[in-house]
This record gives structure tokens, C-alpha cells and sequence, in this order.
């Protein structure tokens, strides 16, 4: 397995050029808009010096990981078994179809109810984001077998374990890597809206924190690039997952 | 349920398929369509049946229901002295193309139905199927990395490698280049007449029936019904332009409906 961080110049470039006009900007019209990128660094010096952001980038990488554990754990067996079944999908699709469209943030008031204000509800809302499209994605990878692949294994005599394991698991996997990736995106929106209001610690919480003690805008925009940053590396590792030979099988297609 | 005809037929080959009488008939807008009506014949062990049709008149239909693949509305299908059930890895569907697994190498796919065999008779067979079918060096290539031809070869291999007693093709070459075509048919043949196994080939290439098969039978469309049994009497390996093979081929394209000229 590779993973190749291609570092290209030219966006790279790009970017620091954008970054030098910002701080030009900034410097002609100083005003209270938004800080400009010496002062962001700095502010992400000072939380890094204080402890402070590894404290929260930890605190919001927990929380994702086990909601996001959570949702695939449950979402994605739940969605292969209803669709292979279909009469299990006629019956639970409505309902689906239903619950989906909600935004895991309508739940807040419902996850603080619960679970009161403090990592598990935050856990919780990750765990509503990730599992519908987990969910949606497994039952959809699973109409999407050719169905020679199903008569060929069929044709062998395998046992249902076998089947399972040796012709749906490996047909799937490839639209369960990408999935699994995009989902994960959403759960690392989800924990900066989640932390905002259910929870006192993290990179969300920073940045409303920062607002409310003060209007420290300049640790506003430094959690913000954080964020970002973290949100790229998730992506990063999750596509290199898709390289792996035996899912990328499907990419590869002759 | 005549019990005669069952127990007085010693023939030269023991009988290895009988399919009675068989139907199928699909609904379609909430009308039944009739797909094939009355189809009965007799396969013996070891023989090589070629099915020809025109594309759509259901030969495909026939092998799935000749597999165990599709119920038939009425009738049934026999091999061995045993209705058909279901599908059964001592028959094999060989599809025509995308058929083999590609999240497994060469050796998986040929491995796939031998799990249950100990590692070294595993390992013995898969080693003699790759020789047989010439993919020696590419064992652990994806399917992704061969070639058309070599997907088909190593779709057969995959389904000769569990040992089974009758070999469904659906049309198995009908997606290669005319050239590998060929290539193909003579492989098929030396592997049918080194192994011994039954096999029953559908196919819309007149050519490839006449040059393969034992017997073909002709299909006739909407729907499809045997409109003739032909003998192949040609002794292999067999010339392609003597006069008798170009008559065979002639009376096959007439009974499909074609004129042998374009």
C-alpha cells in the first residue's frame, strides 16, 4: 500500500499567494472583519504552546471515531442484510426514506435530553450522521452486484457463511470504501456543530468559545484552519484505503 | 412416469440429462409470454451438445433452466436419474464474459470452488488448471490484467477445476475477437477430449456448433421450440471447408431462417 502525498508546487504557490494579499489587505484597512493570517498563526502558537489544541483535537478526533465506529458497525450489516432482502426493504425503506433527510443537528435538543450535555451526546450525533448514509450506502452496494457474480457463487455450492464472506463482502467493499469516506466527512462537520452546543472541549467548542470570551477572532479563523487541515489528512487516509488491490478491483475495471 | 422407456434403454452411452417437456413463461404486463414450449431431448454422458437459436428466441433462458439457474414453469429436467433443483457445483455455468471474480487472482479464482479440499491437493489442482489453460507466470495476476481470452479460459478452468460432470457455456466466446474465437474452440475441444466431462454449448456462431458439436439443436423463436436435432458426423479434428461440413452448415443457417449468401 502506498500512500503518495503528490505536493505540487503550483497550488502550493497559489496559496501563498492568496495568504500574502489577505495579509496585505489587512494591513491597508485594518478593521475588526477578519484578523489576518500573522495573527491566526499566532493564535495557533499560543493554543499549541498552552496544550490546549492537542487537548481538543484529541477531544474531536474521540468523538468521531466512535460515532463513526458506531454508525458503521450498525449501518452498514443493518443496510447488506435489508438489501438483500427484499421484502425487509419494503417494509423499512419508508422509514428510511423518512428519518434521512433529517439533519443529524435537528437532533441536538434530543441527544442533550438523553444523554445531557458531555461526549456521549456528541458521540450520538456523529453516530445519526454517519448511520443513514452508511446504511443507504450498503443497502445500494448491495443491488449493485452483477448478479453474475451471485449465480457464480451460487453455482459453487457455498455455505451462506461462505457466500457471505467469499462473494458479498468482497463485491461490496469497494462502494463501502467510498462511502465509508464520505461519510466520514460528514461526521467531522457533524462534531463542529455538535461541539458548539453539547459539550465544553474540542475544536468545535474552541471556536464559539473564542467568539463568546471576547470576540477572539483570531482564534475563530486558527480553529477553522484546523479543522480544515484535519478534515484533509481524514480524507487523505480513507483514500488511500481505496488503493488497497483487493478493493480496487471496481476502479480498475477493464 | 413410463417406466419402459426408463428401463430398457442400455445404450451405448449412459444418458446424462433428460429434459421433458419443458415450459417457461414469463409475465409481462400482467400478460403471460410463452418463452419455450415443449422442449424434450436426451443427452448421453460425455457428449457435446451445441444449442443455436436466433439471439433472443431463449437459448439462454434454456441453459439457465438446463443449470438449476431458473425453475421451468412446467416439466422438468433430469440428470442422473435425479430432478434439478437448483444450481450444483457438479455442473458449472460458464457465463460469457465478466464471469470470473475480480477481487481474486488467477489462482484464487481457479481455487475458489476447492476450499473444502485439503491445501496440497488444492494447491496440486490449481497448479494443473493453470498449466492446462496456459496462464503459467500470471498466478497472481487480477482478472483486471488479462485479456478477454484469458478471462474465458480462466472461467473454464475455474469450473472444471471442481471436477464437474457437465459443463453449461452460455455463449462463453461470443464477446472474443473471431481469431481467439478459434483459438478457444480448439483449446475447448482438447480439454473436452482429455476430460471427458458433458457440455452443453449455446451459442449464435453457426460455425462454432458445426465445428464443436456432437449434436446441435435448433431453436426456433417466440417461442423458442426444437425445429430439428442435428448429428454432426464429421471425425475430428474436423476440416472446415470439406463439402459435408459446408453442407451441414448450410442446412443449420436455412433451418435458423438465413440465406447462405450475403
Amino acid at each position: 500500500m502506498r500512500l503518495k502525498l503528490h505536493v505540487q508546487p503550483r497550488p502550493l504557490l497559489f496559496i501563498g499567494v492568496l495568504l500574502i494579499c489577505w495579509q496585505i489587505a489587512i494591513n491597508r484597512h485594518p478593521g475588526q472583519l477578519l484578523p489576518g493570517p500573522l495573527s491566526v498563526l499566532r493564535a495557533i502558537g499560543d493554543l499549541m504552546h498552552s496544550g490546549l489544541l492537542l487537548k481538543y483535537i484529541v477531544a474531536s478526533l474521540f468523538r468521531v471515531t466512535w460515532g463513526f465506529a458506531l454508525g458503521a458497525s450498525l449501518g452498514i450489516p443493518l443496510g447488506l442484510a435489508i438489501g438483500w432482502n427484499r421484502r425487509a426493504e419494503m417494509a423499512l425503506n419508508p422509514l428510511i426514506q423518512i428519518f434521512r433527510p433529517i439533519s443529524p443537528l435537528a437532533w441536538i435538543p434530543v441527544a442533550i435530553l438523553w444523554f445531557g450535555v458531555g461526549d456521549m451526546a456528541a458521540v450520538f450525533l456523529i453516530f445519526v450522521g454517519c448511520f443513514f448514509p452508511l446504511l443507504l450506502t450498503a443497502m445500494s452496494a448491495v443491488h449493485n452486484i452483477p448478479a453474475l457474480y451471485i449465480d457464480a457463487g451460487r453455482n459453487f455450492g457455498l455455505s451462506p457463511f461462505a457466500f457471505v464472506s467469499r462473494v458479498l463482502y468482497p463485491a461490496v467493499a469497494p462502494q463501502l470504501v467510498v462511502g465509508m469516506r464520505i461519510t466520514l466527512g460528514i461526521a467531522w462537520l457533524v462534531v463542529v456543530a455538535a461541539e458548539m452546543i453539547a459539550v465544553n472541549s474540542g475544536l468545535g467548542f474552541l471556536i464559539v468559545d473564542a467568539r463568546n470570551a471576547g470576540n477572539r477572532y483570531d482564534l475563530v479563523v486558527a480553529g477553522m484552519v484546523i479543522i480544515g487541515a484535519i478534515g484533509l489528512l481524514l480524507d487523505l487516509g480513507m483514500r488511500s484505503l481505496e488503493r488497497v488491490k483487493s478493493f480496487r478491483w471496481s476502479y480498475s475495471e477493464d | 412416469m413410463s417406466l419402459t422407456n426408463a428401463a430398457n434403454t442400455p445404450a451405448v452411452a449412459a444418458m446424462k440429462l433428460r429434459a421433458e417437456q419443458l415450459c417457461v413463461a414469463f409475465e409481462r404486463d400482467s400478460k403471460s409470454v410463452s418463452v419455450l414450449e415443449d422442449i424434450t431431448f436426451d443427452i448421453s454422458d460425455g457428449e457435446f451438445i451445441c444449442i443455436v437459436g436466433r439471439s433472443g428466441c431463449g437459448k439462454s433462458t434454456l441453459l439457465n433452466v438446463l443449470a438449476g439457474f431458473l425453475a421451468p414453469t412446467s416439466g422438468s429436467v433430469i440428470i442422473d436419474g435425479e430432478p434439478v433443483h437448483g444450481p450444483d457445483p457438479r455442473r458449472i455455468l460458464v457465463f460469457q464474459e465478466h464471469g470470473v471474480f475480480p477481487w481474486l487472482t488467477v489462482e484464487g479464482n481457479i481455487g475458489f470452488g476447492l476450499s473444502k479440499l485439503p491445501r496440497a491437493e488444492r494447491e496440486h489442482r490449481v497448479a494443473h488448471y493453470v498449466q492446462m489453460i496456459g496462464l503459467q507466470g500470471f498466478e497472481r495476476t487480477y482478472p483486471s490484467d488479462l485479456s478477454g481470452g484469458m478471462k474465458q479460459r480462466l472461467q473454464v478452468a475455474r469450473a472444471l477445476a471442481v471436477n464437474p460432470d457437465i459443463l453449461y457455456l452460455d455463449e462463453a466466446f461470443g464477446a472474443l475477437d473471431s481469431i481467439t474465437r478459434l483459438a478457444m474452440r480448439k483449446e475447448l475441444l482438447r480439454i473436452w477430449q482429455t476430460e471427458r466431462r458433458t457440455i452443453i454449448f449455446v451459442t449464435h456462431d453457426i460455425d462454432e456448433a458445426v465445428q464443436l458439436a456432437d449434436r446441435v439443436v435448433v431453436l426456433s423463436s417466440n417461442p423458442a421450440r426444437i425445429e430439428d436435432i442435428l448429428t454432426i458426423d464429421i471425425r475430428r479434428p474436423r476440416n472446415i471447408s470439406s463439402p459435408h461440413y459446408l453442407e451441414l452448415r448450410d442446412k443449420l443457417l436455412e433451418q435458423i431462417g438465413q440465406a447462405y449468401t450475403v
